[in-house]
């Protein structure tokens, strides 16, 4: 370990050596986490659906019958050269859509997980560190909601709001919070009697700052490996909800969706179905893969 | 006046269950404990587990709800304050823990740690609050080199200097040390040791010293008090009460310390059983059922605290009784063992350390 | 002479960790006798606890490893068994007592069931057989041994109870050699002293022999027949209690003396400079010398080897070896 210098008032060192410590910790954590080829597997797969959502207008072969225009002219045509995964009923290239579905799976869980965690992680911190009557009342809600099982309480709701992507969300994010403030709550609760909670208290440091400095941070482990395990679920839901009609509606390019409209013909033209349902696949794989990944890397309970 | 003066103190906590959080079981912590403690003096609060040491602390802190009594702080009765003011009135209270890693939040830096006082309690910023760090880091010992480093990355002794310098970070009168060593090794013991010695002469500093390591008390303290399941059973200055205990469990404490002096081996376990439940403490005085001289009286009474022979003390047997028995083994126990230079020692025998030299030392 | 009933023989011990090679243990030689207690002394870090381990080979085998030496029990080399092998010695002929009896428990078993079972794993033997056996171990303990104890779960008893019920496990098989690693440190003053009058007693009743790991000294002084110093993954001294507490030689014994708080004002407490070292680098010849004030030239770069200073009192200290000139052990008096 090098030696640094003794900070002089007025120079008091750059941004990077004030966050040293932080520095060498994600580094070494990210060490340990490169070394799991699987986890790696998952991250370039999920930086390529990236790279290919945002560069979908230029890459994709048939940009329009991406967004969605028809042209009756070459339906359902095996895949060739002009048309690598064929076409759809509507004679729309499955590439392009494929490419331009890649979209709405990122946009949605990514929309879906921030909901989430601004709604649960303050509120099962607030219940958890207060406790009392304020965490009787929220543990109640989120009882009430975890009485339903996620996928027809997911449903039901989007049945209610109408059937569109938004709506989804909406549905989504309602039925994952409960999970989080459950999480956090329990965390909390058990760093509430921790030294350092209570030094703090002695100090006259307020409840809310507490929360936000000492409970909330070192209750965050658990919660990202929580988040990295769940988004290929959310990915998944997203797409179950539009393969059943409850979300995105034609001709918007979802994966769900497409791989619902191929289902008549899955028998003689199965590229329709099969490519979507191929993307969904492997987006939700790699998500998965790096939830492990980063579970061995964060969660103490599982470190050799 | 002494600077803390505490009286009655009772502490009880309710053990809840089910959804209507109805009360089935209370826990009686502590009960009527009195003592105080002297601007810059060393008290120890001495006991085993379940004896409502560290209750008594947290109830001085703030951080458990008494049920009756008065701690009286700075000549004002924190118990009687209005809030705001109740929480101004404990800036002159800190306190140390005894588990280094876990009294400092693993995921701020040294001097995070260290500001955080200065930031709430008196709202420094900028330069002023970097040189105040500085200044309690040198203070405790610890280089700033470090100052970006997060707690994970030092020893055991070197966390509680961080944990020492964030309690002296807002000047207080007093700091209670609740177990701060018993966590360390020896050679860390020590130092540390002599670090809060340092400081609460520099700094006119009071400690309330909570251990169960009575080898540590006797060289810290300047006042003991015993408790036993919640309550105290003898308080007074350490000599008297390390080299003339009069209460049968505080002889059985010191007789129970390991000595390293391996001539001199207890022989016998001084106390048989287990503490009982403080749910259901045992009726009069509440040692009897352990108690080697247990009398009628004691079942059916507990034993008023009161001044007997230069100490405070809680116990039905009357001052006539000889312990002079048990106090000769507790004082064995304490024997020490001494080593010399070898080159200056004139024969392979060290001195007999059976009679304790009559001291007279400074303590803290 | 006949051979002791454990003989550790220059054992090195290495871990991989992800900064480097931990050089946990280097050159560690001890040997315990039939019902003798040795008492393994050092603060944390410094080896105690891996060398008590490394006899029962309960350290993981990915991660540690043992570069050479050998450990001798009546006369059989534990090292190169099995884990097959071990498992069978594990309990039968060596047991251990670990310092969090709650945790070496299991949880959702009871008291009896446990002690039986580990019984009938070792000693093909009927149910009343081990029960018999049980209660023979609990009363050795002094435990009681009606229903409720044996039916309730370890989470229902005290800590000193707990610790006893680990005991009685512990010797339940009539294990020769009892490894117990700070069976007390968890516990209360009173309950500890109760807990090593209990050691003595299972040494002088039953004959166990014990290695008893602690970093206090005054334990070991009260319990121990003789006792090894340990820094730094080094055993400094060794000797009887009595030479190696009140006639102590290496300056890290007697500078660990002089740390003890025992009837000591908290000026007069001297402390030892500097800080372990760190054991995937550690100081090349006494691993002591950065700390050392009797530090000699020498001592930066040649190990000190354990010199006997008088009859079985052994120190490894070049500065020891000079005052005291050339090896001679003095007569018994």
């Amino acid at each position: 370990m090098e030696m640094r210098r003794t900070p002089i008032l007025g120079m008091w060192g750059s941004y990077r050596t004030r966050h040293q410590a932080a520095f060498e910790e994600s580094r070494y954590s990210l060490r340990v986490f490169l070394k799991d080829r699987l986890a790696l597997l998952g991250v370039c797969l999920i930086l390529a659906t990236i790279i290919v959502a945002v560069a979908a207008p230029w890459i994709a072969p048939y940009p329009d019958q991406g967004r969605g225009a028809s042209n009756v002219k070459e339906r359902l045509e095996a895949p060739s050269r002009a048309h690598p995964f064929g076409t759809d009923a509507s004679g729309r290239d499955v590439l392009s859509r494929v490419i331009f579905g890649a979209r709405i799976p990122l946009m949605i869980s990514s929309v879906v997980v921030a909901a989430v965690l601004i709604i649960g992680v303050p509120l099962g911190g607030i219940a958890g560190y207060i406790g009392g009557w304020i965490d009787e009342l929220v543990m109640r809600i989120t009882d009430i909601f975890l009485a339903f099982p996620a996928l027809i309480l997911a449903m039901a709701l989007v049945a209610f709001l109408g059937p569109s992507l938004r709506n989804v969300a909406i549905a989504l994010v309602i039925t994952w919070w409960p999970w989080y403030t459950r999480l956090v709550r329990g965390m909390a609760v058990s760093l509430r009697q921790r030294p350092y909670v209570l030094a703090a208290r002695t100090m006259g440091v307020s409840q809310w700052t507490i929360i936000r400095r000492h409970v909330l941070p070192n209750a965050l482990g658990p919660v990202v490996v929580q988040v990295s395990l769940d988004v290929g679920t959310v990915i998944l839901e997203v797409a179950g909800l539009s393969f059943i009609g409850l979300g995105a509606r034609p001709p918007q390019p979802e994966w769900g969706l497409m791989v619902s409209e191929g289902r008549e013909y899955i028998l003689s033209e199965w590229w329709i179905s099969t490519f979507p349902g191929l993307a969904i696949f492997l987006l939700v794989l790699a998500c998965n893969l790096v939830g492990d990944g980063l579970r061995d890397v964060l969660d103490p309970r599982t470190k050799r | 006046m002494p600077l803390l003066s505490v009286s009655d103190l009772t502490v009880h906590f309710n053990i809840r269950r089910g959804l209507t959080r109805r009360s089935i079981d209370v826990v009686h912590a502590a009960d009527e404990v009195s003592f105080s403690l002297e601007r810059g003096g060393t008290l120890a609060l001495v006991g085993e587990s379940g004896s409502g040491k560290t209750t008594v602390a947290h109830a001085i802190l703030g951080l458990n709800k008494p049920q009756a009594g008065s701690i009286v702080f700075r000549d004002r009765d924190l118990l009687c304050l209005p809030k705001r003011e109740r929480r101004a009135a404990r800036r002159g209270m800190q306190v140390v823990f005894q588990d280094p890693y876990s009294s400092l939040n693993p995921r701020m830096t040294v001097h995070d740690l260290v500001a955080e006082p200065l930031r709430v309690g008196s709202r420094m910023q900028g330069d002023e609050l970097r040189e105040r760090v500085l200044e309690l880091l040198e203070m405790v010992g610890l280089g700033t080199q470090h100052l970006w480093r997060r707690p994970h990355e030092f020893s055991g002794g070197q966390c509680q200097r961080i944990a020492i310098a964030r309690a002296l970070a807002l000047s207080p009168d007093l700091v209670v040390l609740d177990e701060p060593t018993s966590a360390l090794d020896v050679s860390v013991q020590a130092r540390i040791l002599t670090l809060l010695h340092r400081l609460q002469r520099e700094l006119t500093l009071s400690y309330l010293f909570i251990a169960h390591d009575l080898a540590v008390v006797e060289s810290v303290a300047s006042q003991v008090a015993v408790m036993y399941l919640g309550t105290i059973v003898e308080s007074g200055p350490t000599e008297v009460i390390f080299n003339d205990a009069r209460h049968p469990y505080t002889l059985a404490l010191l007789a129970s310390v390991p000595s390293p002096d391996p001539e001199h081996r207890s022989e016998g376990a001084a106390l048989s059983g287990d503490v009982p439940s403080a749910i259901h403490p045992p009726g009069g005085c509440r040692f009897h059922p352990r108690c080697a001289f247990r009398m009628d009286v004691c079942e059916r009474e507990a034993p008023p605290l009161v001044d007997r022979r230069g100490r405070r003390l809680a116990c039905h047997l009357p001052d006539s009784f000889d312990l002079s028995a048990e106090q000769e083994v507790a004082r064995l126990a304490r024997a020490t063992t001494t080593v010399e230079e070898p080159g200056r020692r004139p024969s392979a025998r060290p001195r007999p350390t059976t009679e304790v030299p009559p001291k007279t030392r400074r303590r803290w | 002479m006949e051979s002791p009933l454990l003989d550790i023989r220059d054992l090195r011990l290495e871990f991989r960790s992800y900064r480097g090679v931990v050089k946990a243990l280097d050159g560690v030689s001890l040997a315990v006798d039939k019902a003798e207690i040795l008492g393994l002394v050092g603060e944390s870090g410094c080896g105690k606890t891996i060398t008590g381990m490394s006899v029962l080979g309960l350290l993981p085998r990915q991660q540690a490893r043992v570069t050479s030496g050998e450990v001798l029990f009546r006369g059989d080399d534990l090292l190169r068994k099995s884990e097959h092998e071990m498992q069978r010695i594990r309990g039968r002929l060596i047991s251990m007592v670990f310092q969090d009896p709650l945790a070496s428990l299991n949880p959702v078993f009871t008291v009896g069931d446990q002690i039986t079972k580990v019984i009938r794993e070792h000693k093909r033997v009927s149910k009343k057989a081990a029960r018999d056996a049980m209660c023979r171990a609990l009363s050795e303990t002094g435990l009681p041994t009606h229903k409720t104890l044996l039916h309730s779960y370890p989470h229902q008893l005290s800590g000193g109870m707990r610790q006893r019920v680990c005991m009685a496990m512990a010797i339940s098989c009539d294990s020769p050699l009892l490894i117990a690693d700070e069976p007390t440190t968890a516990l209360d003053v009173t309950i500890q002293m109760q807990i090593l009058k209990l050691l003595l007693r299972l040494r002088e009743e039953l004959g166990v022999a014990q290695i008893l790991v602690t970093h206090n000294v005054g334990v070991a002084a009260q319990t121990c027949d003789r006792i090894a110093v340990m820094y730094a993954g080094q055993v400094v001294e060794q000797g009887p209690t009595v030479a190696v507490m009140k006639e102590a030689r290496h300056p890290y014994t007697m500078a660990l003396y002089e740390c003890l708080p025992q009837g000591k004002s908290a000026q007069e407490l001297l402390t030892i400079p500097g800080s372990v070292p760190d054991l995937i680098d550690p100081p090349a010849g006494c691993r002591f010398h950065p700390r050392c004030r009797r530090v000699l030239d020498v001592c930066r770069d040649v190990r000190p080897p354990l010199v006997e200073v008088a009859r079985g009192h052994r120190v490894a200290c070049h500065w020891v070896a000079e005052q005291s000139g050339p090896v001679r052990i003095p007569p018994e008096s």
